[in-house]
Order: C-alpha cells, then structure tokens, then sequence
C-alpha cells in the first residue's frame, strides 16, 4: 500500500502544527466558536451533543497494522476505548477533548495518518471499493487514482469553501461494492474498444433529502487527464452551486438543475481552458504510487481445498468470504455487527486484535469497508480456520453478511446533534429479532440502512430495506422504504406510507420479509422480488 | 475605505477606485472594479488591458467563489493588482497567494505575527495554481518528484 514520502510527511505535519496553532487561537479567544467552527470541521472535527467527535481519514479504505493499532491505542488513550467504523470507510471517535485533538493528530502523523477534510465544506476523503487489489473482477486496482486524487485534494487553494461537501469514489468493477453512483463525483475506470485503460465520470449523484443518482457525463478520458478534468467539474461547481440555501448546495442539484448537457457542457468548456494550464501530474506520478499498490508476494500453487467440517466456520465462510483473483486464498471481512451491538463498533482490543491478524494472515493490509466492516483482503486458505478462531474468541466472527443483521446505521440521536431520531436502538432490536442464524439464512440477501435523519447519513434510500427516522411532533418515528440499492444496479428506495413507532417499525420490517419469503421464487433476493412484484403486497401486509 | 493590509507588488499601489461589474461596462475609462461573489470574472477579460486593480470581494469567508474568480483572471493572463477584500481572515491567507491573490485589504486587520505564520506555512503544495504559472512559478510537488 501506498506509503509517504518525505513530502506527503511534511504536508501531514505542516498540518497538525496549522491545528495546533488554530486550537490555540480559539482557546485564547482570538477565534469565536463561529469562526473556528469551518476550521475545525476541515479537520474532522465535530462538536457533537455531549462531546467533540473526531473523524480520523482512512483514504479508499485501506489501512496496515501499524495503522489499525494506533487507532486502537488512539481509543484507549483519548476516547472510551472504542471506535466507530463509518459508512465513508474512516473510523469516529465520540469523545474527545478540544485540547487533545493536536496531539491526537500528532500522533496519527506517525503513522501516515491524518484527518485532514473528512468534514466541511471540502473535497472529502476519496472512497473506493474494499475488495481493490484483491477482487477477481476489477479491470484495475483503483486506489492508485484515488491516491492520485486524494493529493490533489488535500489543501486545494480554490476549493476548501465549496458551497457543500464533496464526495468523490473511484471503482474498477461492474460489481459496484463503493456505490459510485450515489457521490458527486463517481469515477469508474474502463477498458475502451481498444483495450485501453481510462477513467469514466458520473457526476451529481447523492443521498440526503434530495437523493439522486449521478448520471455519465464522460463515457471515456484517458488517465493523464484525469486531474484536469476534476478540477472542470469543482470549477464550475465552485463557481455555480446554489449558495442561498445548504440543502440546495450540493452538486446534484446543480447539475439537476441545469441539466445533465448543460452542466457537462460547462464542464468541457472549462476542461478545454484548463488543458493549456499545465495542471495535470505527468503520467509518471501515477507510475509511481503503482509501485506501492503492486500485488504481495502471493504463493503459487495453493490449494483452494477448505476443511469446513466445522459447522460455525462454514456458515461463517459462507457468509463472510469472497472470492480472490489468486488461487489459494480468500477475502475474509470481519461483521462489526454482533446480534444486539452498536453498527461498526469496535473496542480497542478488538481493532488491536484485527491489527495483529491482518499482520499475521492478510499480508500487514485491512480495508474499512461503506458497509462499516473491515476485511482481510489476502488471506490463504490454509490459515483461514486460524484467523476464523482468533475472531471467535474475541466476538469477532457473527456470520452475517449482507444479510438482515449486517445493518447500516448512523450514529442517530444518541450522539448527533443533526438527527430527529435515535438509529442505535433500532438497528439493535432488528438485530435482536432476527438473531437466529436459521432465520438469517432463510432470509439471505438483505441489506438493511437506518438513518436517523433526513441527511441521510445512514444511505437508507440506498437500501433493500431503508428505515428513515422523523420528528412527528416531539415523538420518533420511522418510515419505512423499499427497493433501493447501491450495487451496479442502483436504485432509489420507495417509502411504504405512514410511519411506525420504534417497535412497530420492528415488527414493520418483519411483516416485509415475510411478503418476500411467501412470494420468493426460485433463488430471488429480497430486492429482486420486490421488483418483480411492485409495492402492493408489502402495502397490503404492512396497512391492509 | 479599507486599507491595503499586505501587498507583494513592487509597483506603486493603486487607489483609484473600483467600480462595480455592472457599472464598469458603461464607463470604458475606469481602470479598477470589483468583483462580487456573484459576478462572472470571465466577463472582464476583454478589458484586462486597461485594468490596474481588480478586487475580490468577501462578504463571508466561508464563500469561495473568490478563489475561482482570481484563477480565472490570472489564467487569462491579467497581471494587475489583484486584491482580496472583505472578511479576509487568517487561515486563507496562503490559498488567496495561491490563486493569484497579491494584495489583501482585510476589512479587520490581521495580528501580523499569525499572519507571517500562515504565509509562510506550507513549504510544498500538491497542486498547480496560480503561483505555478510561468517561468519561476512554484513547482507543485509531483514535478519536484519527477523534476
């Protein structure tokens, strides 16, 4: 994986000592909260309902052991001895002092970490897919270009007060495991008609309240244009997104609004301008950063044989492994989704753990995964029922992947200060009532996203079963939608009618499973059935 | 009006004063404007010659458009004075210099030591920019890399 330079550590250090100063100029009072409060963000950090909630950058997701140790010890030293792994793949801590977050950066800068834009109104933390490098269908591994983006995003002069955040995701697969087309920017690299290699743009997708789905707006761009044609998109972005209204600012409503021909018209307009300046890296740069992203050093002539003789490992095998492009190994992704527990959680043993492991079977890597799991990306099989009864031990092996207990969810009214509802206790209890392995397998393929507000932090429109929770005057309650996705078949999901109180919406999603398993033909997914059969029968069930 | 806090030209500063977009259209012999957030920059590029003084107005830091509309001027080639002007605050001070900023006439005036520290911040960049433009310009760190 990518490793710094001594550039890359100074920009990183050149950044904690500007934290530094900026800390200090708000605790002396040169700054008011107003002013620091934009500044702050740019570096993670929130203040949240009963603390300040720093967001630490896990750039595409992947991270090695050193990494995934400090940010154990990072729990343990300034938090409460956890961590929350999130849908952006980069991992909160939800209590940390003011004070303490120079030298929490501090120490992140040792390891090559950081948490530069993981919030604000910026070019964010660059997401990809967790199975880059490893997985048998990439055309490509895509975190060398997201590595590409993710520098030139890092302090870009001209776009750190964009009119809203700005998401950027780069995939090399039909199977979309990063949904590329719900970002602002969606990049998708593809072999042309001649086989050569270049980069596809979706622009204008995104959740919220207002959820769209990005539409193409460059079928083909060769790589050594990459950078140039980005920053035509932030340019006209920068210069035409709505700034009168927050909920109007983000760039799918520019383009929406526009159009998708005006908006890549202006966008062409500006690339061809921006050709002439001399912006873009030369393709050696990119030479470069593959070097890091090279393939370990795989063994040869493996056997895929696998003893599965015990049955809790093979349904855990079942579940939570997916095919590798090299013979003889597997990628294995640990749920943080135990029956009852909090989405994407884990304590610092736990991530300490996992760090020693990845050390131990997965070649030093780990990848943080949208869905809030991490993975083992190169494990032999030989070694995958050791690995299976390290993670057993230490509650780390629930067998629930993309199943119904595999829940996205915010982090809700429990610590935002955004949310109208709390998500926590729902994800809990649906968890809890559908905790039977029997019951989950039945079920198969299901993926459940529970926000807590209309911001929807939590992708519920992207859903098989996306639960959103309201304010109806003082009171929680959640809605129900059903239908979206996020794969390479993306789709927005539709709101069943009224909402359900917190149990209800229990019992809600229940009754929806229960229309798919009476009308489920052959191998059908729950999503499958649901757009085979329309919203009816779930209406019937869930109201008649 | 407000007084020029920095400037990093050796020509005499200039004090005529800047008119609006809109009224610069009709009067073809004023040499300095004013750009709102609003304003589309690539409107002046017919007249740079005879402009001495474009400033950039921000009402709000926290609006970037400023930082896009100095690009364009400088990419068009305008090498007159270009000044930041409104909430200018500490923490933009590099990135205005980076976009072609050369004089910044923030409308409260900055302590000079957190100033002096937040320009000479960052000894290496990773993209192009203004300041990268021409002969001499600052080299983005890929090309140190591949120089």
């Amino acid at each position: 994986m990518y490793k710094y330079d001594q550039y890359d550590q100074a920009m990183v250090d050149t950044r904690v000592a500007e934290f530094r100063d900026q800390v200090r100029r708000r605790l002396d009072g040169s700054l008011t909260e107003e002013q620091f409060r934009p500044l702050r963000l740019q570096n993670g950090l929130y203040l949240q309902l009963h603390a300040y909630m720093l967001r630490v950058a896990v750039p595409y997701g992947t991270l090695n052991s050193a990494q995934m140790t400090m940010l154990g010890d990072i729990a343990d030293k300034y938090d409460r001895g956890y961590g929350h792994f999130t849908t952006r793949q980069n991992i909160q801590y939800n209590w940390i002092k003011l004070e303490d977050t120079p030298d929490i950066l501090a120490d992140l800068a040792t390891v090559e970490m950081h948490a530069i834009q993981t919030s604000g109104n910026c070019i964010r933390n660059i997401s990809s897919d967790q199975y880059a490098g490893a997985a048998a269908d990439e055309v490509v591994d895509p975190r060398p270009y997201a590595e590409l983006l993710r520098q030139w995003s890092s302090f870009h002069p001209e776009f750190l007060t964009l009119p809203r955040k700005f998401k950027i995701a780069v995939i090399a697969s039909e199977t979309d495991r990063a949904a590329m087309r719900l970002h602002d920017i969606g990049i998708k690299l593809v072999k042309n008609a001649s086989g050569e290699l270049g980069a596809q743009f979706y622009a204008g997708g995104g959740m919220g309240r207002t959820p769209m789905i990005g539409p193409m707006i460059r079928e083909f761009l060769p790589l050594d244009q990459m950078i140039t044609y980005s920053e035509a998109c932030l340019r006209v972005y920068n210069r035409y997104g709505r700034r009168d209204n927050k909920y109007k600012a983000r760039i799918k409503i520019l383009v929406h609004e526009l159009g998708k021909e005006e908006y890549t018209r202006q966008v062409e307009e500006e690339f061809q301008h921006l050709l002439s300046q001399g912006i873009e890296p030369p393709l050696a740069e990119l030479e470069r950063i593959k070097q890091y992203f090279v393939d370990p050093a795989f063994e040869t002539g493996l056997s895929d044989d696998l003893d599965l003789s015990d049955p809790d490992f093979r349904l855990w095998v079942e579940r939570n492994c997916h095919a590798h492009k090299q013979a003889g190994y597997i990628i294995a992704t640990v749920s943080l989704k135990p029956v009852g527990g909090i989405p994407g959680d884990a304590s610092a043993d736990q991530i300490r753990l996992m760090a020693q492991i990845a050390k131990d079977y997965s070649f030093d890597e780990l990848r943080v995964t949208h869905a809030q799991n991490i993975v083992f990306p190169h494990v032999r099989k030989a070694d995958l029922y050791a690995l299976w009864q390290k993670l057993d031990e230490a509650g780390l092996s629930t067998a629930n992947l993309d199943t119904v207990g595999d829940i996205i969810a915010c982090p809700g009214l429990d610590y935002c200060s955004l949310a109208n509802a709390r998500s926590i206790p729902v994800a809990q209890k649906i968890s809890e009532r559908f905790g039977t392995r029997e019951k989950q397998a039945e079920i198969g393929e299901l993926k459940l996203k529970i926000s807590g507000c209309i911001n929807a932090c939590g992708h519920h429109h992207a859903g098989h079963i996306g639960i959103l929770g309201v304010d109806k005057k003082g009171v929680e309650n959640y809605q129900l939608l059903l239908g979206g996705s996020e794969g390479a078949d993306t789709s927005l999901g539709t709101i069943t009618g009224p909402g359900f109180d917190e149990d209800g919406i229990v019992d809600a999603v229940e009754k929806a499973t229960e229309v798919y398993l009476a009308n489920r033909q052959g191998e059908e997914r729950f999503l499958d059935t649901y757009r085979r059969i329309g919203m009816a029968p779930f209406k019937e069930a869930l109201y008649g | 009006m407000v007084d020029v806090q920095f400037r990093f030209r050796e020509d005499d500063a200039v004090n005529d004063p800047a008119v609006t977009v809109d009224a610069f259209g009709e009067q073809s012999n004023a040499t300095a404007v004013r750009i709102e957030p609003g304003d589309d920059a690539r409107d002046l590029l017919p007249f740079l010659d005879r402009l001495r003084l474009i400033e950039v107005n921000f009402p709000a830091w926290t609006d970037g458009r400023g930082y896009s509309s100095a690009r364009v001027l400088r990419e068009a080639g305008y090498e007159g004075e270009l000044r930041a002007v409104g909430d200018v605050v500490i923490d933009m001070l590099g990135h205005l210099r980076r976009c072609g900023f050369d004089s910044l006439a923030p409308q409260h005036p900055l302590n000079p030591d957190d100033a002096d520290a937040a320009f000479s911040r960052w000894d290496d960049v990773y993209q192009a920019a203004a300041d990268s433009i021409g002969a001499g310009g600052r080299q983005p760190i890929w090309a140190k890399r591949h120089g």
